[in-house]
């Protein structure tokens, strides 16, 4: 049996039931690694083999203790590289984070633990999370399983593309942009961004912090509800998260979108969107039609907005939170030096990649004495008015459909060149972080060229329940499409 | 100098608050641990960490402010200031500038010059940055994180000082008030409250401010007011010479008594200000502001009037009483333990103050209970023991903090009563002082007075002076 073609909750009630084990699933997920990793390349760290097996024994021994009940109890899991793991290497996917261990593990990784996922890797990612093709990581670019000349989309590429590859049953993603859905979308999977606040930011490395959220990255929504129930919690040492009244979000996985409104925002499918997109995109939004759900068009406006704001608010934020590595610390410092100033000078200038300096640069420069009023604090009134158009639409909608990225995944380096045009491919995804809303990208299809295509639903804060139960609905129309790449090394593990 | 000349001067104060733990952690903020021991990833700006406001910070901002006639910001928030500096883990610092704590408040002082009032212009929170030591061995610097995340307010006050005294008077008046909060202990020395000293100089009558320079490095108030008379003759001296005084900032050396300019406007900092994202906005409502109130102790200038009215002290005692915040508390528990407040006031001017100026101590390191003090006020009013023991005992209560009751009793120190054996020592002493006798009788007053010593003497100090006194009149006259 190929353990790694089932989706965490199935694999779950296998180990649950017995009829594997926790050590067989790890086991697995290490010889589909070691199969598929040459040609995909989702991970900075790989788990030690021997480490890997002892937690999965752990593991086991809670689960036939009866100490541990959760349905993804002994699941091997991949985990963003900008999420702390105690004494596992931690990199950003950047040289300046190189040689980074940290000295405690994130709160959304602890619970996905205490869950019993086995850490199984650190995924690869645009460096420092900026970037949307995987291709700014200091320790190489991540292909697209469904076909490695292509990107899998960023910055969360290593954890979709491992999922895709079947390299584990899921893995955690950040998204400040659109990191987890587009890059879901363009690898096949489904990726969930939840509300601001839901899932505790301690021990994500900051990006934009007023942006960033951890999310679930799995074959299906059944497996994103299960690992958001899982990592979502009111933490302390969280000052931005919130305390929800229900966290039993797989309660919500009902085939049922009757008299469920949905509004399709008319500037979505304009200009610069892909035509065989738009058409899978639409016939999603028939598909939950003929299920009973009112669908309709609107206006959202404001969207042209959303960029610039964007990358104002989080440049700026950026140019504030990768401030600590200085070379003084821990991490990556210059090797020559001559006093304090060429040291800093030095170990930013060799430890940060083109995209993360042209960011702080950029960041650095809104918030200078002149700028702010002109660049951060119009920034942040856009984003107010972009909370207040969504505010507006969610009086009419329960939730909002669109597409998540204008194209499938466009081959390994045509975007970088053209910083500005990857910048755009951002424009559906954007404004839910600006306004903090739930968003998830769903496989709607593949194009000609057998790429996949993905759809957007959007939810209002704290709707992630609606959010889940229309994208179920939506999946139960049809079936995971496993890409031809997982099935490498199947025969001999 | 063929003109006259106006000092203008505001301050910036940073007052250390005397919170159990940092402002955005739970670290320890004692003073003198081994390096790096009071930290986490949070003080230390690891990656990843994230700040939880320290509640307690914001009571003591919002006290302070409400002593000091603030109005208080109800929905405050924090921002980032960047700037690069090894001492600085994130290489920013969390403070407050768009939308601080306290505003426009003010405080009165009194000097020669009369009363006057020091506006405060705003009262911001923000956190502490770490220490760093230069390793004169191994030529290399090290950074101490323990001072990372303590947590500070900055009291801005306008430009509204005119003299050294009337900086010394504002910044005694800060810390009385804030001592009485319990808010900080602020001394200055050990770097709880450091004042940062903002001047100018202007033709007397002048509207218009002249150019400003800011003063820093200034540990006691001694140098503020050493600082201040420098600077302002260096300012006129420019002035006087057809030069203009640049906008910098300089660094007062005390041992020089001159200052160094440390780095000029044009280079100074772009802090890049902008909303610490990581903060939620604090919002503080009519409950937690009513609860704050609630809870704000009497100040020295109630104290002042209370004293007056419900002790009936004399107006320098109780400046005195009231200059220290732990002298205040030790009258006040001395009185309630049972205790005439003119009889517990005296000790405290006249022995406490006395033994503190030799020791070279702060009346907040006062160690005594007010409990042992009224003991020992009791054992002189029952006359078991003379002033003279008293004050010897005073002083060893004062170092130990020993019980008067039982240390007398052991010591023998209890007042001889036994009449008998005064009787019979003081006979044996006119004996032999027949000159001091004969000198007494001839109407030199004087001569008693050496009798009754050589009487102490005799009894080892332990004798009623009253019944030494009534018993040698015996004999004499």
């Amino acid at each position: 049996m190929n353990l790694m073609s089932l989706t965490a909750a199935e694999l779950g009630r296998k180990i649950k039931s017995g009829e594997i084990s926790v050590r067989e699933a790890a086991e697995s997920s290490l010889a589909a690694i070691r199969a598929r990793e040459g040609d995909v390349h989702s991970f900075v760290t790989v788990v030690d083999e021997e480490a890997v097996l002892a937690r999965a024994g752990e593991v086991q021994k809670q689960i036939s203790e009866g100490t541990l009940d959760s349905p993804l109890a002994g699941v091997p899991v991949a985990i963003k590289d900008n999420l702390c793991t105690r004494g596992l290497l931690t990199t950003c996917s950047s040289r300046i984070l190189g040689n980074f261990r940290p000295a405690y593990t994130a709160e959304a990784v602890l619970n996905l633990e205490k869950a019993g996922a086995v850490i199984v890797g650190k995924a690869n990612m645009d460096e420092f999370a900026m970037g949307s093709t995987t291709e700014t990581s200091y320790f190489g670019v991540t292909k697209n399983p469904w076909n490695t000349e292509c990107v899998p989309g960023g910055s969360s590429g290593g954890s979709c593309a491992a999922v895709a590859a079947e390299e584990c049953s899921c893995a955690l993603g950040s998204d400040t942009g659109g990191s987890i859905r587009q890059p879901s979308s363009f690898c096949g999977v489904t990726g969930l961004k939840p509300t601001y606040g839901t899932v505790s930011r301690y021990g994500l490395i900051a990006y934009g912090s007023s942006l960033d959220q951890i999310g679930p990255i799995a074959k299906d929504v059944t497996d994103c509800a299960l690992i958001l129930e899982a990592v979502a919690s009111h933490d302390k040492k969280d000052s931005t998260s919130v305390k929800r009244e229900d966290y039993r979000f797989s309660e919500a996985l009902k085939d049922d979108v009757r008299g469920m409104k949905i509004g399709i925002p008319r500037d979505y499918f304009g200009k610069g969107l892909d035509s065989e997109v738009k058409e899978a995109v639409l016939k999603a939004a028939k598909i939950l039609e003929e299920k009973g759900a009112l669908v309709e068009e609107f206006d959202l406006s404001l969207v042209e907005y959303a960029i610039p704001a964007y990358y104002v608010i989080a440049s700026a934020e950026a140019s504030s939170n990768l401030a600590r590595f200085d070379g003084v610390k821990y991490a990556y410092r210059s090797e020559d030096f001559a006093g304090l100033h060429q040291m800093y000078k030095r170990t930013r200038s060799e430890g940060f990649g083109a995209e993360v300096k042209r960011r702080i640069m950029l960041g650095s420069f809104v918030l200078s004495s002149g700028y702010y009023d002109a660049y951060y604090l119009k920034a942040l009134r856009t984003k107010a008015l972009i909370k207040q158009a969504f505010d507006k639409a969610f009086e009419a909608y329960d939730l909002i459909l669109g597409p998540v990225a204008p194209t499938t995944a466009p081959k390994l380096g045509e975007s970088l060149g053209d910083p500005i045009k990857m910048y755009l491919g951002d424009i559906y995804t954007i404004s839910v972080n600006l306004a903090g809303l739930p968003g998830i990208s769903v496989p709607c299809g593949l194009d000609k060229s057998g790429m996949p295509i993905g759809m957007q639903l959007i939810g209002d804060c704290f709707q992630e329940k609606k959010l889940l139960q229309a994208a179920y609905a939506y999946e139960q129309t049809r079936a995971y499409e496993h890409c031809p790449l997982a099935q490498k090394g199947v025969s001999e593990s | 100098m063929s003109k006259q000349y106006e000092t203008v001067i505001g301050l910036e104060v940073h007052v250390e608050l005397a919170t159990k733990t940092k402002i955005f952690c739970s670290c320890s903020t004692q003073f003198g641990g081994e390096p790096n021991t009071h930290t986490c990833p949070v003080c230390t700006g690891m990656p990843g960490s994230l700040p939880v406001l320290n509640k307690q910070v914001v009571e003591y901002a919002a006290a302070v402010g409400l002593a000091t006639n603030c109005t208080i910001t109800r929905n405050c928030k924090f921002d980032r200031k960047n700037y690069f500096y090894p001492d600085n883990p994130q290489n920013y610092q969390i403070s407050q500038l768009y939308l601080p704590i306290c505003r426009d408040g003010g405080v009165e002082i009194e000097t020669a010059a009369g009363k006057k009032t020091v506006r405060i212009h705003e009262i911001h929170m923000e956190e502490d940055a770490g220490k760093l030591i230069h390793d004169e061995w191994e030529d290399c610097t090290l950074v101490d994180f323990n001072r990372s995340g303590v947590p500070l307010i900055e009291i801005v006050s306008e430009p509204d000082m005119r003299s050294a005294e009337e900086v010394i008077a504002y910044l005694d008046k800060l810390r009385l008030i804030i001592q009485y909060l319990g808010a900080s202990d602020c001394k200055l020395q050990e770097g709880s409250m450091r004042a940062d000293v903002n001047l100018s100089v202007r033709e007397a009558g002048s509207e218009a401010f002249g150019t400003r320079t800011e003063m820093k490095n200034l540990n006691s108030f001694k140098a503020i007011a050493r600082a201040i008379e420098g600077e302002k003759n260096r300012q006129i001296d420019i002035l006087e010479g057809g030069g203009q005084v640049i906008q910098e900032t300089r660094r007062w050396d005390d041992n020089k008594e001159c200052s160094y300019a440390m780095r000029s406007k044009e280079d100074a900092q772009d802090y890049r200000y902008f909303p610490e994202p990581d903060l939620v906005p604090v919002i503080i409502d009519d409950e937690w502001l009513a609860e704050i109130k609630g809870r704000q102790p009497e100040l020295r200038d109630e104290k002042r009037l209370r004293y007056k009215e419900e002790y009936g002290i004399p107006e320098y005692d109780i400046d005195i009483l009231t200059s220290e915040k732990k002298l205040a508390d030790v009258f006040e528990e001395t009185i309630a333990a049972g205790c005439r407040p003119k009889e517990v006031s005296n000790w405290l001017m006249v022995e406490a103050m006395r033994l503190l100026k030799d020791e070279d101590m702060d009346a907040s390191d006062i160690r005594f209970s007010p409990a042992h003090l009224a003991a020992l006020i009791g054992l002189v009013d029952q006359g078991k023991i003379n002033r003279t023991v008293a004050k010897e005992v005073f002083e060893v209560m004062f170092r130990e903090d020993i019980d008067p009751v039982p240390y007398v009793e052991e010591k023998g120190l209890v007042m001889v009563q036994d009449e008998g054996a005064l009787r019979s020592a003081i006979e044996e002493i006119v004996k032999n002082n027949p000159q001091s006798v004969s000198d007494y009788k001839s109407g030199k007053k004087k001569a008693m007075g050496f009798l009754v010593g050589q009487t102490m003497k005799a009894m080892k100090g332990k004798a009623d002076p009253a019944m030494v006194n009534r018993i040698l009149l015996e004999f004499l006259a």
